[in-house]
């Protein structure tokens, strides 16, 4: 993706998109959603939505630039993780390696169940 | 409830104080490295910072010749550390360029006079663009592209003064 | 003097937890009366002495005695007095020092009051509680004393993180500490009944108050620190699954799931191995969240220790005691009888379903919360963070939801499945037509805030069904506990979906005299003042909202930026309105170079609900620990009557 198109972008735009809203409110609430999802890469473990510090503020304005010129909250996601790996988002991709993370409930559910069945069989005559 | 369930429990904490210990012992810093090493700079081109020093893209990183790319700032203190040493690699040869980090002209300027100028070329990347494109999470941090701008190595935090030769060996491999 | 009397006090504490320990354990061993009969003393002598440690540490720290090494580092003599005695808990040591008097505490309690258990699983269950205790008074006497001087002393302190100078901090910790150290009680019971095999009712009936006092305090604890997080960290959230949140989620789970199970095997005599497992792995939990919360192995925002050394001890000591306990169940738990039996359909399938969905749910919770370190040893480096956590544990949670609904109404053993359709008709009814008419009205709306609505709708009213066509001035205490704190839960729950679903948020650049608008609000910020506190100044700005017509009720809000000396820090403080139907949210950012101020605002509809449901569902709780002593007195003075 050109970062030439974020400064086209960002020239176009007055306010700053680091600390103010777009003005197409359903395309705020998808970039609000996926921003609050997203990593502070220098904080104790905040979202770049709700983080103060500067670079969470620049993260937040290539976030609103790419939703406000069309791009998907997945592919912005994806633009993001191809630079930072998986640290930069809080929804762990499905992989070889996060398989047992996601199919945890499940598997916790089955083995409750079956350890339940035990419980229950003893039913009265 | 079956005998050998009975031990379950037991069998998963003993994984869980497993996993703690080893990550206890785990000394190694946790950092976050750009995913981009080994594939090539994305599309950029940045406007001069300073007056009499041209601005840097993506295609003055991919002229045949292996580059050194350091990530910095004037208000950064570690930059200043490492000054001494990049002033080293340009003297060995390297060809370092920069871009700066949510910075003014002057500020940069009054660092480049104090510290030492090792830069052919710094762009001006006051709002990140360029800095969050390429993975870098923090200053100082310097790259090295190859030839044809693919970013070989990274180097996170100030350059000591082992790293120089580092530096100049990945350099080289990078050929 | 004060600190070497306060080292002093703590190390006779510990001394009295060993000679506590050595009595229990040969006194049962031996079969020595004279022994056994000097644990309950000892107890109460060692919470004395530790409650005396920790009263002489707050005398330090109210009269700032810079001589000792903590309180340097943690106060300032220009501190309020309320934050000078509340950060005596406010660092690593301090707390930790609180983690051991409550433990020591809890132990006299149950050496004053506990009256229904046979002496010797008495005996042991102290003897257990001293065991514990012994572990972590030589983790702070060993690695984390409180009272390391400071030679020379400093002339003035580095003052406390300003961001815990609240209110909150006076309380949340105390009440956590409660409620996390005090489920050690259910843990020493569960060992102690596991040394001496005396499983059955009458260890539950001993057992159930004190889960319940726990837990209460457990919930007011959680409720208190998710509401201290939202209006203190300034984004309107409260709740991250941030791991030191989750440290303290994952034992309520699984004291909810105990204080459950114990009412089967009180009533019944059922779930016997269940319910000592929830008995271990409760406590177990408090001790992995102080571990994590520590140890510095997982990053948070509300860490407030980051020492892998300590982390080693204390990981230790998991080692010992949530491994011993665990072998212990492995060895006995198959040789205890298993109770009585019941049909799926039936009161006690009921609680066995609740016990498998809050276990599947802390089970989810530690699994996600552990995940990164899985993670980093497979080489990679993740994040798990909300969108895991709402997306694994919030279907199942809201499973949990609907079977609340139903459960109370069964019957115990065996129920009658069109009875039980007839009972539901209504809450189910009332559900469908509140999930209807949400996304009608909001068909934006994400399908579990729907479903969230609809079904705490349902629970609302399902909730005092138990109560439906009986004289509501016999019915026991303890089912109005029930009632409340399960209309509680629909409370809680109603608030998080709307506050999902409708809160608007505007982010502005914001000039004087402009108005702006949030939800239903027009928003103006009429200008910024300077401010001057305690330890502090501030910028603050004087913003005016109202809604409805342009002329109608003004309200004020006063958000602002302070700036602390000590140490040097500055914070956001956000100004929150209360209304009926929701809260107007205000935080003050900077000021751009054209003059405007960064101004943040949210409408929270019925976000209050969340933590005015918590509240309730901690009342439910009291009313049900107070009913079941109540009863338990009543049944006493009946059974003494009758002997007459």
């Amino acid at each position: 993706m050109s970062v030439i198109l974020g400064l086209a972008l960002a020239a176009g735009v007055p306010a700053d998109l680091g600390h103010s809203q777009l003005p197409d409110a359903p395309k705020e609430a998808q970039a609000a959603e996926l921003m609050g999802t997203l990593r502070c890469l220098v904080c104790q473990g905040q979202s770049i939505a709700d983080s103060d510090v500067d670079m969470a503020a620049d993260m937040r304005r290539i976030v609103r630039q790419k939703i406000a010129a069309g791009e998907s909250p997945e592919a912005v996601r994806g633009w993001l993780i191809e630079r930072y790996g998986s640290y930069v988002t809080y929804d762990p991709p499905l992989s070889w390696t996060t398989a047992p993370l996601w199919l945890a409930p499940l598997l916790l559910l089955g083995a409750g169940l079956w350890l339940a069945r035990g419980t229950v069989r003893r039913r009265r005559k | 409830m079956r005998r050998w369930t009975l031990w379950v429990p037991l069998a998963v904490f003993l994984a869980v104080v497993a996993l703690a210990a080893w990550r206890l012992t785990d000394t190694s810093e946790t950092v976050v490295r750009s995913a981009l090493v080994g594939k090539p700079l994305p599309e950029f081109s940045l406007p001069a910072m300073v007056e009499g020093k041209p601005g840097l893209s993506r295609a003055d990183l991919a002229t045949g010749k292996p580059r050194l790319l350091n990530v910095f700032a004037s208000w950064c203190v570690p930059c200043i550390a490492e000054a001494p040493q990049l002033m080293k690699l340009k003297a060995a040869g390297a060809q370092i360029d920069a871009v700066a980090i949510k910075d003014s002209p002057a500020a940069v300027k009054a660092f480049l006079s104090r510290h030492g100028d090792p830069y052919a070329r710094i762009g001006d990347d006051r709002d990140r663009l360029v800095q969050i494109g390429i993975g870098s999470s923090g200053v100082p941090e310097t790259f090295v592209i190859d030839g044809q701008g693919r970013i070989a190595a990274q180097h996170i935090g100030d350059i000591r003064e082992d790293d120089v030769p580092k530096l100049l060996r990945a350099l080289e491999d990078a050929q | 003097m004060i600190a070497e009397a306060g080292l002093a006090a703590l190390w006779l504490a510990a001394a009295m937890a060993l000679m506590q320990l050595a009595l229990a354990a040969l006194g049962l061993r031996l079969k020595q009366d004279e022994l056994v009969a000097a644990v309950r003393p000892a107890a109460i002598v060692q919470g004395a002495l530790a409650a005396l440690s920790f009263g002489l540490l707050i005398t330090l720290f109210l009269r700032s005695d810079m001589s000792v090494l903590l309180v340097a580092q943690n106060s300032h003599s220009a501190k309020p007095l309320l934050y000078k005695f509340a950060g005596a808990w406010g660092n690593h040591e301090g707390s930790m020092l609180l983690w051991v008097t409550v433990l020591a505490l809890a132990g006299a309690a149950i050496a004053l009051l506990e009256r229904k258990l046979d002496r010797a699983t008495l005996t042991a269950t102290l003897g257990a509680q001293a065991f514990i205790a012994l572990g972590f008074y030589a983790f702070l006497l060993v690695a984390s004393s409180p009272f390391t001087r400071l030679d020379p002393p400093a002339l003035d302190g580095l003052g406390l993180n300003p961001l815990l100078q609240d209110p909150g901090l006076a309380f949340h910790p105390p009440t956590l500490y409660f409620g996390y150290v005090g489920l050690s009680i259910a843990f020493s019971f569960a060992v102690g009944a596991m040394v001496t095999r005396e499983v059955g009712p009458v260890f539950a009936r001993a057992m159930r108050p004190w889960v319940l006092a726990a837990w209460v305090f457990l919930t007011i604890g959680i409720t208190a620190g998710s509401y201290w997080a939202y209006y203190e960290l300034g984004w309107g959230g409260w709740w991250f699954w941030d791991p030191v949140e989750n440290a303290s989620l994952m034992p309520w789970l699984a004291a909810t799931a105990l204080l459950h199970s114990v009412n089967v095997l009180a009533a019944r005599d059922g779930l016997r191995a269940w319910t000592l497992m929830l008995a271990v792995v409760a406590f177990s939990m408090s001790m992995v969240g102080t571990f994590l919360v520590r140890s510095g192995i997982l990053t948070s925002v509300h860490a407030f220790a980051v020492d892998p050394t300590r982390g080693s001890f204390i990981l230790v000591l998991l080692a010992i005691y949530i491994g011993g306990a665990l072998v212990l169940y492995g060895a006995r738990v198959g040789r205890v009888k298993a109770g009585q039996g019941f049909d799926l359909l039936s009161r006690e399938g009921g609680l066995v379903l609740n016990n498998l969905l809050l276990s599947v749910i802390l089970g989810i919770v530690l699994i996600g919360t552990l995940y990164p370190i899985v993670a980093q040893a497979m080489g990679e480096q993740l994040s798990v963070g909300p969108p895991f956590f709402n997306k694994a544990a919030g279907p199942i949670a809201l499973l949990l939801v609907a079977a609340m609904a139903v459960g109370p109404l069964l019957n115990w053993r065996r129920d009658d499945f069109n009875a039980l359709l007839g009972k539901l008709t209504v809450p189910a009814t009332l559900s469908v037509l509140v999930m209807a008419g949400t996304f009608a009205a909001a068909p934006g709306t994400g399908w579990m805030e729907i479903v969230g609505l609809g079904l705490a709708a349902g629970l609302s009213v399902a909730s005092f069904a138990p109560l439906w066509k009986r004289k509501l001035l016999r019915v026991p205490l303890f089912t109005w506990g029930m009632v409340v704190a399960h209309f509680g839960v629909a409370v809680s729950l109603a608030g998080m979906a709307a506050d999902s679903a409708f809160t608007s948020e505007r982010l502005v650049a914001a000039r004087y005299g402009q108005p702006y608008y949030v939800g239903p609000w027009r928003v103006v910020l009429n200008g910024v003042a300077p401010v001057m506190g305690d330890n502090w100044s501030a910028v603050e700005g004087r913003v005016t909202a109202s809604r409805g017509p342009v002329d109608g009720p003004m309200i004020l809000l006063r958000p602002q930026r302070r700036f602390y000396a000590s140490p040097p820090t500055d914070t956001a403080e956000a100004a929150i309105s209360t209304r009926v139907d929701g809260q107007l949210y205000a935080v003050l950012g900077a000021q751009d170079a054209q003059g405007r101020w960064q101004l943040r605002l949210w409408w929270k509809p019925f976000v209050t609900l969340i933590w005015f449901g918590g509240g309730l569902i901690a009342l439910g709780g009291a009313l049900s620990l107070i009913g079941r002593v109540k009863r338990e007195r009543r049944n006493v003075k009946r059974r003494e009557e009758a002997e007459l």
